[in-house]
């Protein structure tokens, strides 16, 4: 059995996992502005556990439709990355990459997101392998848009094996020039026996 | 006037007639709604996970599918209904995002659908209504008056079962 989220641990956990989603939400932010050849402001990441029913709410509540794109780490650790989106931000991030009249929610939106979190997953999780001169990868995205609540439940149910709290990382991108503002939410979900790797990697011992 | 009681994640609340009860974007989650026709005393457990067994942080009763049904059914009992006349109905279990390779942590909807349904026919209460799998979310309302349940979902319309 791996690690578990009680008092004491969660709080080296935090400090290292919310410098990990600096570092990581930095390099995503740089990726970005360079694929649209646009400068990019970065809010400082928000890091931190919140219970289960909060999390939708952070959304818009459980039943606001959101986009999630979901991708398996594989490598020496293994587990999930999850970036979810409204569909406001959604609409927003791939308008700043391709701008249309009349933005909607179609098919070419969808394939444009999913290239999107690609790189924005893969520049997280570049960062991550280069801090912690660990080996990981990302699959191919899969990506769901339904329910806040729904979408939600995956990283819920992976971090209900340790706790009744999610850990979330809230990134928020600001594009100067026409100041439109995406919110994403990063949900890095290691699975129980890949914690201790990463959290060796850096040096801390539970 | 009857109300309608939010269950939340990980969560179980057992209402009487006339209230209803309601569950908001389940996915890989289990809603499992327990019915006693006579007295109308009506339960739903929002649970996230198959068993409490494999767990050492399991103080949580509503979070895992057995340790849920049991307290739900005490809870019921204590207001007057009888197990041997409930019946179940159950939703959710849906796998949100699909991979061509699978492995068991991505199965974790099924998996705790299966587990529901075992728990149930050990205990020997019929499951009178399933809408389990699938790669969608539903939000669900069971209604004590009926012991109807509806399920609402986005882009895939709503039934009543």
């Amino acid at each position: 059995m791996g690690i578990e989220f009680d008092r004491m641990n969660n709080d080296i956990i935090i400090d290292v996992l919310r410098e990990i989603g600096n570092i990581g939400a930095g390099n995503a932010a740089t990726s970005l502005a360079k694929m649209i050849d646009k400068k990019i402001d970065m809010k400082v990441p928000v890091v931190k556990l919140v219970d289960f029913d909060e999390v939708p709410e952070m959304l818009g509540g459980p039943e606001n439709i959101v986009c999630g794109i979901f991708f398996k780490l594989e490598g020496d650790i293994t587990g999930s990355i999850m970036f979810v989106l409204d569909q406001k931000s959604a609409i927003n991030l791939v308008d700043l990459l391709m701008p249309r009249d009349n933005a909607e929610f179609d098919e070419f939106t969808i394939s444009a997101l999913k290239e999107i979190g690609n790189i924005l997953s893969g520049s997280y999780i570049a960062s991550l392998s280069g801090l912690t001169n660990l080996q990981i990868k990302i699959s191919v995205p899969a990506l769901a848009i339904d329910m806040a609540g729904a979408i939600l439940s995956v990283p819920a149910i992976h971090f209900g094996q340790m706790s009744d709290n999610v850990l979330i990382i809230q990134n928020e991108f600001i594009e100067v020039l026409e100041a439109k503002s995406v919110d994403g939410y990063f949900f890095l979900i290691p699975d129980l026996d890949s914690y201790e790797v990463l959290l060796g990697s850096l040096g801390v011992t539970l | 006037m009857s109300t309608i009681v939010k269950v939340g994640m990980a969560d179980l609340k057992v209402v009487e007639y006339p209230d209803a009860l309601t569950t908001l974007g389940l996915g890989s989650c289990v809603g499992i709604c327990l019915y006693d026709s006579t007295t109308r005393v009506t339960g739903m457990a929002h649970i996230m996970l198959p068993s409490s067994k494999a767990i050492r942080k399991n103080e949580n009763v509503a979070k895992f599918a057995d340790t849920a049904i049991t307290e739900l059914i005490q809870i019921m009992e204590s207001k007057g209904a009888k197990k041997t006349r409930f019946i179940a109905k159950i939703a959710g279990g849906a796998q949100m995002f699909a991979f061509s390779s699978q492995n068991d942590s991505m199965k974790i909807g099924e998996r705790n659908a299966e587990a529901v349904r075992a728990i149930l026919k050990e205990l020997n209460i019929p499951i009178k209504a399933d809408d389990t799998g699938g790669n969608f979310g539903r939000t669900i309302e069971f209604y004590s008056e009926s012991g109807k349940l509806l399920i609402k979902t986005a882009g895939k319309g709503i039934k009543e079962i």
